[in-house]
């Protein structure tokens, strides 16, 4: 029989996150020959339209369909998978704030090894899966050896693989629901506390258009900011803009400032001081773009250019609207 | 209410400083300063505060040799009343879920109402926790910053999610959290503060004080190398019109995924 | 000779003799006088230790100076010489208003001394004495009433402005000149109109002008206005004895001991306890101030000699700038804490954290340690050591903000606040190959041996910008030909910073490896270019050789001859030495960085309103760099005005610090091409002749 592979699928109003498509890829590179199930769980017509959207990329999909599962609690979730998921299972998660609630957990109740925030898998040589992973901040990346033969538990890092837009699988849903059994768990849900509008925590951003003196004056951040929207980005900036007043001290980055650990960070007319520098961790693909050929933020940064930002970033922008 | 706090001793990595040996086999030790994992130290602090509210106790516990006596003591400066080491050669290679096994084998020694950890550390995978309360059967979340105590039975528990969105959760006792950093400024340890408590005894069970045998703490996932994932050396300049540099660059933009919407 | 009029002792009102009242005041007065400051020394009974018994010459030599001389006074021209009349004044008054007192007994009483033609001269003296005392007097209720100058407003959080009590006591001053010259006016009215011989009376005074004016008088009317002057006189002299302990003016009285018992090194940081050795620190209990009583006596006198001036705020930087700190009134909170603590009627209170009660946290972090408050001090108060004591107790307790946090461990694990390599630590030496061509210099982590140890310190050593100067310093050291090396990874942050923030464990483990460090390589001088490292080695150190800051080196080079200048007058360049506190204020380095500037030929240079001991702070140093200040403005910024107002477009500096905090400065105040800032070493190295 061949192995057993689950995608785990989180979704969001009635949208499938990005990484069911990337799952789809990830589960493919694991073992090409493993029969693949995409689960979701849920309730009501929201999962329905999610467990159709994802069944044009997965073979099967498992629906788990539970009026307690209206916001899926991870306790819950796993108390689900643990009732239907078979042991030898290899369950793929997406690593973020669910993944990291509920996968670990669910790696001892399925009495699995469990490998966590996988960005690639190199290989499987029998039953023994090499996967990549990263640590200290993404500065080093390891290679970790597991057998998997009785099963698994992976979170892969959401992003780390890139997805195929031309998959097609007309997969069926199969509804799971009458198998999970009493949901009932020690956590309760309450209620999500919407962050306030404004108040941005760059610590958190994935994309960073990052602001330094190069941009001479408060009336020219606007270009900044288009340029942030554009690119689904947040702002952030250095020390002298903080100083100036002209953004908020939470949005400075530095030792005197935030650390921000982002996937990309765009330098605009920051000259990349060892105090801005710090508190970028986590090896960010940096783009820095300063009239001054001599930065130091030019020895940093993984892309160069030598611009003026304020003829630079609006062309950039529009390039990007249009994109 | 008892509180156990579970802490690491980690590498500092606020310098980028990480490099690879070369042989690859780990990072560069040599140069290397060790402290306490920065989520742990939020934990602690947090542990304290509520002992401060509520009373009871605080203790932390930690798997690792004999230097990671160092900050046990670190956190008993900052105001834990005990401190427990885990140590034993057999623990030596253990993985996540190892760690959480011994960690596991010496709670059932005790009783505790609230378990605490790190939401991650720099070279860990964010797992004990969770792995941890699974083997207790207890509740369990994530990546909180917020805890308010409602009364023996229960806690409030606000988790950071996307967007910096709080979600809110009622939480049986005991159970088990991992802590995010920022949920609280942790107070400030000097060596003064780790002197006062240098004397202090701090009790070690090894594996067999626990019950556990080598297989129970055998690594299920073995890490076979390092390396270095390509950075390469200064930034590569992008030279031309204006029109060139702006199509190269985006190119590559979506390609790191710097282009959301 | 006969009295013209019956005087005090003699005198009798509805026919009950007026000496009653003549002893009666002068014994209720001096009771509660002593009642009063029994309770105010109670504090310092609980205070804690400060050795200030020693160096007696320097003392008294500090008391003429300083207390006598008034020396800090006209630093403030007008109030300065406002308050030079009054104290000289009150000086030579002291002696007759005491003999008054006796006088009322005894009549015939004379000041031991001015019996004979002294006596005249004396006489003489204080009758204009008086007089300028009352024009004082009045001058200085003009400017507290109809003037106001800002610097004795009291922001709304600080309490309620002291004007009243100021023109209450002004009030009672001219009252005893008044009346004092009134008992002497009519008493000489009268012997003219008996054709006795008055007492001379100098032309022109108060007592004079009565006796011009009341010789027509009726005779009743004199004696009775003369014995009502000398009880009015009585009276308002033992209120104003009491009266002085209640407030501001409890300097009258403290400014002596005050400045007697000065701190005489400048620069220094107090020991944690008074008493208690470097070794012996980890015994004790609890470390800095964290209640009032942990302050220690002199520090308790400091508070009760504040006259409230408002001087050490008007230059304060941290207050120039809006920062959550005034020194004025760390030393008013203080001192009503201890009035409302130790209070004259009933019980003791209990003892309040003074963090979080009468000071906030970001109040007592915002200090650069600049000094200029105490520069400003005409009463001598300290504030760095206060401030310092008030920091350990933080640090003690923890409370220590998250932006110092992280600098502090690294401190700890790395020896530098960065936590950058150890190993890393000279590579502004090895790793820079065009530099090394030009300049190899001696690292002696591995051993060897230099005649000079030069003392790089963490920001010299890791700062991108920076380490240009300490390129200069070091090519400097060559072509001056001394003999020179650096200690490598065996070298730490002085620890400067990391003692006057609080974190003095700290400090000592970085003191005892870099003392051991510089020892072990038998250097017999010490020279450094930063200034905070300057004053670390030489003030917190012991045992080192000599230290010197780079700036003496180069001038004892350019007055050799082994280093020559060139220079073509840099047209277009005016140039403006920027005092670094930690140079100038604290060591007293003022003339040897102008000398080496202005030993570049055809320099042109200017000073800034604000130089010498009244530098303007840039912002401040170490773990300053790292702290988040609550502020509506930047020092630096302000800095770089002061210098563009002085008409100069390069700001020189000598301390790296200023250098950070000056360039950043002039490119938040987009000042970029106008104005520069240089070291002093990189200046003189550019300037180098071939």
């Amino acid at each position: 029989m061949s192995r057993q592979v689950f995608a785990y699928i989180i979704h969001k109003d009635g949208k499938a996150d990005d990484t069911a498509m990337e799952f789809a890829v990830a589960a493919r590179k694991l073992d090409a020959n493993a029969e693949v199930t995409a689960v979701v769980a849920g309730t009501g017509a929201a999962l329905d339209a999610v467990a159709n959207e994802v069944a044009a990329l997965y073979k099967t999909v498992w629906k788990i369909d539970n009026a307690a599962l209206e916001y899926p609690v991870a306790d819950m979730v796993r108390k689900a998978l643990v009732g239907i998921l078979p042991k030898d299972a290899v369950v793929l998660v997406p690593h973020e704030h669910f993944g990291l609630d509920m996968a670990p957990g669910l790696s001892i109740q399925l009495d699995s090894p469990y490998i966590a925030d996988v960005v690639d898998f190199e290989s499987l040589d029998g039953g023994t899966l090499n996967a990549v992973r990263q640590e200290y901040s993404g500065m080093v990346s390891t290679h970790v050896a597991c057998d998997i033969e009785g099963g698994a538990v992976i979170t892969v890092r959401p992003g780390a693989f890139q997805a195929d837009e031309n998959a097609a699988a007309g997969g069926t849903v199969a509804d799971k629901s009458g198998d999970v059994g009493d949901l009932t768990v020690g956590r309760r849900y309450l209620e999500t506390v919407v962050a306030e509008v404004g108040d941005v925590d760059i610590t958190k951003s994935e994309i960073l258009v990052s602001v330094g003196r190069g941009i001479e004056d408060e009336d020219n951040l606007e270009i900044v900011h288009d340029l942030a929207k554009a690119m689904g980005a947040d702002v952030s900036c250095s020390r002298p803009i903080v100083d100036a007043k002209w953004l908020e001290k939470s949005r400075q980055v530095g030792t005197s400032g935030q650390t921000v650990s982002p996937k990309v960070y765009l330098a605009c007319g920051i000259s990349g001081s060892f105090q801005h520098m710090g508190g970028i961790k986590g090896a960010p693909f940096i783009v820095a773009v300063n009239k001054n050929a001599k930065a130091p933020i030019f020895q940093v940064a993984d892309i160069g250019i030598v611009a003026d930002i304020l003829e630079f970033l609006p062309e950039l922008t529009e390039a990007v609207e249009e994109a | 209410m008892e509180i156990l706090v579970c802490v690491k001793r980690v590498p500092d990595t606020s310098e980028n400083e990480i490099q690879v040996n070369s042989s690859g086999t780990d990072i560069e030790r040599d140069d290397l300063v060790y402290s306490v994992n920065e989520w742990d130290n939020y934990a602690v602090e947090e542990a304290i505060q509520i002992r401060d509210r509520v009373g009871g106790s605080v203790t932390v516990m930690t798997v690792g040799d004999d230097e990671s006596e160092e900050v046990l003591r670190r956190e008993m400066a900052m105001g834990a009343d005990n401190g427990i080491l885990l140590s034993d050669d057999a623990f030596e290679n253990a993985d996540g879920r190892a760690v959480a096994s011994i960690l596991k084998a010496a709670i059932d020694k005790g009783k505790y109402d609230l378990i605490l950890t790190g939401a991650q550390a720099d070279d860990g995978a964010g797992q004990v926790g969770g792995m941890l309360a699974a083997m207790l059967d207890v509740p369990y979340a994530s990546l909180v910053n917020i805890i308010e105590t409602i009364d023996d039975q229960k806690i409030k528990v606000g988790r950071e999610i996307a967007g910096g969105n709080q979600e809110m959760n009622e939480m049986n006792l005991p159970c088990v959290l991992s802590i995010q950093t920022g949920i609280n400024e942790p107070r400030y340890v000097g060596i003064r503060g780790i002197r006062k408590v240098a004397s202090v005894e701090i009790p070690t069970m090894g594996a067999g004080d626990l019950g556990l045998d080598a297989d129970a703490v055998a690594p299920k996932v073995k890490r076979l190398d390092y390396f270095v994932p390509d950075m390469g050396e200064g930034a590569e300049m992008l030279e031309g019109s204006t029109e060139e540099i702006i199509e190269k660059l985006m190119e590559l933009l979506k390609a790191k995924g710097g282009i959301k919407s | 000779m006969e009295p013209a009029l019956i005087p005090p002792a003699e005198a009798a009102v509805l026919g009950i003799p007026t000496i009653i009242f003549s002893v009666l005041i002068p014994v209720a007065g001096v009771a509660l006088f002593a009642y009063i400051m029994a309770k105010r020394i109670a504090p310092l009974v609980f205070s804690n230790p400060d050795f200030r018994f020693d160096r007696i010459p320097e003392r008294v030599a500090a008391v003429f100076k300083l207390w006598l001389a008034q020396w800090k006074q006209p630093r403030y021209r007008l109030a300065g010489v406002i308050h030079i009349m009054l104290f000289a004044g009150f000086i030579i008054l002291s002696i007759r208003s005491s003999s008054l007192v006796v006088i009322g007994i005894y009549n015939d009483f004379v000041f031991p001394g001015l019996g004979g033609a002294l006596g005249h001269v004396y006489n003489f003296f204080k009758d204009y004495a008086a007089t300028l005392v009352l024009v004082a007097a009045l001058m200085a209720a003009w400017r507290r009433g109809i003037t106001k100058p800002k610097r004795y407003d009291v922001p709304e959080k600080y309490g309620k402005p002291h004007t009243g009590e100021a023109l209450f006591v002004l009030a009672m001053i001219s009252g005893l000149m008044i009346t004092e010259s009134l008992f002497e006016g009519t008493e000489a009215a009268a012997a003219v109109q008996k054709g006795l011989e008055p007492e001379f009376i100098a032309p022109l005074t108060l007592a004079w002008l009565f006796k011009a004016t009341m010789t027509a008088m009726p005779e009743g009317g004199l004696q009775a206005l003369h014995v009502i002057a000398y009880y009015i006189h009585d009276l308002i002299f033992f209120s104003f004895l009491c009266f002085l302990p209640l407030g501001k003016h409890f300097h009258v009285i403290t400014s002596l001991f005050n400045v007697y018992f000065l701190k005489l090194d400048k620069g220094a940081v107090k020991p944690v306890k008074w008493g208690v050795d470097d070794e012996k620190l980890d015994e004790l209990e609890s470390f800095g101030v964290k209640t009032f009583e942990d302050f220690t006596w002199k520090h308790m006198l400091d508070f009760y000699s504040c006259a409230d001036c408002g001087r050490c705020s008007d230059q304060c930087p941290a207050n120039a700038v809006g920062r959550p700190l005034s020194p004025r009134f760390i030393s008013i909170k203080a001192r009503d804490y201890a009035f409302s603590h130790y209070p004259l009627k009933g019980r003791l209170k209990e003892s309040e954290p003074l963090i979080g009660g009468i000071y906030e946290e970001d109040e007592i972090w915002s200090c650069t340690t600049c000094g200029a408050c105490e520069e400003e001090c005409p009463l001598m108060i300290e504030y760095i050591d206060k401030m310092v004591d008030l920091r350990r107790g933080m640090v003690d307790e923890g409370n220590v903000p998250q932006s110092l946090q992280k600098p502090l461990s690294a401190l700890e694990k790395r020896g530098n606040p960065w936590g950058k390599m150890e190993k890393k630590r000279a590579e502004w030496a090895t790793k820079d190959k065009e530099f090394k061509a030009e300049c190899e210099v001696k690292v002696l982590e591995k051993g060897g041996d230099a005649e000079t140890l030069f003392f790089v310190d963490s920001i010299s050593s890791y700062d991108d910008r920076i380490i240009q100067i300490t390129q200069s310093a070091a090519r400097l050291l060559r072509t001056a030909g001394i003999d020179f090396g650096v200690l490598g990874k065996l070298e730490k942050d002085s620890g400067h910073e990391a003692r006057r923030f609080g974190e003095e464990m700290l400090f000592q483990t970085l003191k005892e490896m870099n003392t051991e460090a510089i020892l072990a390589t038998g250097a017999r001088r010490i020279v450094t270019a930063d200034p905070h490292a300057y004053n670390a080695l030489k003030k917190d150190y012991s045992g080192l050789p000599p230290v010197l800051h780079i700036s003496e080196l180069i001038a004892e080079a350019i007055q050799s001859g082994s280093i020559r200048l060139n220079g073509n007058g840099d047209p277009g360049k005016v140039y403006t030495y920027h005092d670094p506190c930690y140079l100038g204020r604290h060591n007293n380095m003022y003339d040897i960085p102008r000398d080496v500037l202005d030993a570049i030929p055809g320099i042109q240079r200017v000073e800034m309103e604000k130089s010498r001991d009244r530098s303007f702070c840039c912002g401040g140093g170490g773990l300053m760099l790292f702290y988040e200040p609550i502020e509506e403005q930047r020092m630096g910024q302000l800095r770089v005005e002061m210098a563009k107002a002085a008409g100069a477009n390069v700001i020189v500096t000598a301390c790296p610090f200023c250098m950070v905090n000056m360039e950043d400065a002039i490119k938040t105040s987009g000042l970029e091409g106008e104005m520069e800032a240089i070291d002093l070493v990189e200046l003189i190295d550019r300037h180098q002749a071939a």
